[in-house]
């Protein structure tokens, strides 16, 4: 106990960590979360029903928090410095709107958020994020595929957020307040998504012979799941007949189109991959997930579980 | 009386929130960002604060929040009650001309007007077309590295007359 090196003030001094550690008060990390939704109206509007409004709640935030890990796992590993910190952004950004999404499930309906032990400080979405199982998380299969290469990664965001803009330009006029506002701030955020990954499938695709190799292998890759985003869900379908959601269905039309005009300028037909099919009619937002998910949960979740109670 | 005491406790309330400053930006106030958007004396010593986020992820949000905590009860507000405001989502034309000129002097372009997003969002292939001036030497000879930057809220740019990189403020 008495072997510590740098004990002595001048060491103290010398060393590039002190500095961090006086005033934490500044780092994210290292500060008490709140309520991220502490004084928004969560009153359930009128004639919702306050569990299917928590599950659409849930299937939002699924595919964000879901998406965001995928994408976070580029951090560190982008072919250039530029991109490793443009796929972190759209990481953190999605990562924010998990947040949301997830606290206004937890807040709709407090039954959906596990139970934790005594004295845990986690708060409802931190709970409902790392002390799940995935059969009980609602992303579409789309969210949770294993990273591929910067091809992969480009086709994954572009889809993912042309689908989610469009379904969030809809979701602006939510009856929900919260939703609403979580849709109104996302489409600033997706748009800048959308373009980034746009720019570079244009790219890609006219850069060299193997870029669009990788590109159109990338497409091929992700297309049998691009489907199944417009597939209406019973939840989503109530949701969408209470005016709190939008059902996906309808936004097919609008993605579509978006998704062709990139297609279009980057001179990239559309895949011919078929459709994935569901495991006995079940997708991910029945809680049917693949492999990957639970590989991706043990990572994430890992941390969390072992320290219930740990004070972050 | 009574009325005019908490009028004038709510000016220093006020005054004390409009110091604090953005934990990424300190050049800003949280005003100067236009992210402080009520502050209200409603009791004894009692005064309830409400931000809105930038981003969805800004983890500079908890930061803001404890530095509210901090300075208000420092002043002698003994319960601080700092409040998220979702709607209407923050634009980056909430940012003061003070703040715009905080910014520039800091070597960091602001924002120019925020685009609109009332309807569908059309798609852009091209680069961001921004009128971005280098911060350090004024010239308009620039060109965008990347949109996103070293926090949520900024562009990376480069100036092609005085070669240094500069961050740009980008427009929601």
């Amino acid at each position: 106990m008495t072997d510590h090196v740098h004990t002595t003030d001048e060491d103290e001094h010398e060393s590039a960590y002190s500095g961090l550690l006086v005033n934490d008060a500044h780092w994210a990390f290292g500060t008490d979360f709140e309520d991220p939704l502490a004084g928004v109206d969560t009153t359930i509007p009128e004639g919702v029903d306050a569990p299917a409004l928590a599950a659409y709640a849930l299937m939002l935030g699924d595919d964000a928090l879901v998406m965001s890990h995928r994408i976070s796992e580029w951090t560190s590993n982008a072919p250039d410095l530029e991109d490793d910190i443009a796929l972190s952004n759209i990481a953190l950004d999605l990562l924010g709107q998990a947040r949301l999404l997830l606290a206004r499930a937890a807040k709709a309906d407090a039954s959906v958020v596990p139970d934790l032990p005594e004295g845990s400080p986690a708060p409802p979405e931190d709970a409902l994020a790392f002390f799940r199982e995935a059969h009980d998380f609602r992303n579409v299969r789309f969210a949770e595929l294993a990273n591929g290469d910067f091809a992969d990664a480009t086709v994954r965001v572009l889809l993912f957020s042309i689908w989610r803009l469009a379904t969030f330009e809809r979701l602006r006029s939510s009856r929900d307040h919260v939703l609403a506002a979580v849709a109104a701030k996302g489409v600033k955020e997706l748009a800048y998504h959308r373009d980034y990954a746009a720019r570079w499938f244009v790219t890609l695709a006219q850069g060299t012979e193997e870029s669009r190799r990788r590109l159109v292998a990338a497409l091929d890759a992700l297309w049998p799941l691009w489907p199944e985003l417009f597939d209406t869900h019973a939840v989503e379908a109530a949701a969408a007949a209470a005016g709190v959601g939008v059902d996906p269905a309808s936004v097919r039309e609008a993605a579509e189109a978006t998704l062709d005009q990139v297609l279009a300028a980057a001179d990239v037909p559309r895949s011919e991959a078929p459709r994935r099919a569901g495991v006995l009619g079940r997708t991910g937002r029945d809680g049917m997930h693949g492999e990957p998910l639970s590989r991706m949960l043990a990572e994430m979740q890992s941390v969390a579980r072992a320290h219930p109670r740990g004070q972050w | 009386m009574v009325r005019l005491m908490s009028r004038t406790t709510t000016e220093r309330a006020r005054a004390v929130a409009a110091r604090v400053t953005d934990p990424e930006l300190p050049m800003l106030t949280l005003v100067d960002l236009g992210v402080l958007r009520d502050v209200e004396v409603v009791g004894d010593a009692h005064v309830v604060v409400d931000i809105t986020p930038t981003y969805s992820g800004c983890p500079a949000m908890a930061a803001m929040r404890d530095d509210l905590v901090r300075e208000l009860s420092g002043a002698g507000f003994d319960r601080v009650e700092v409040r998220v405001s979702l709607d209407p989502a923050w634009t980056t034309d909430w940012i003061t001309p003070a703040g715009r000129a905080a910014l520039a002097a800091a070597g960091i372009s602001p924002p120019g007007p925020a685009p609109s997003h009332d309807g569908p969002i059309p798609l852009t292939l091209l680069p961001t077309a921004r009128q971005v001036r280098c911060p350090q030497c004024d010239s308009p000879a620039t060109e965008l590295v990347s949109e996103f930057g070293s926090t949520a809220c900024k562009a990376q740019y480069r100036c092609t007359a005085c070669l240094e990189p500069f961050d740009h403020v980008k427009e929601i």
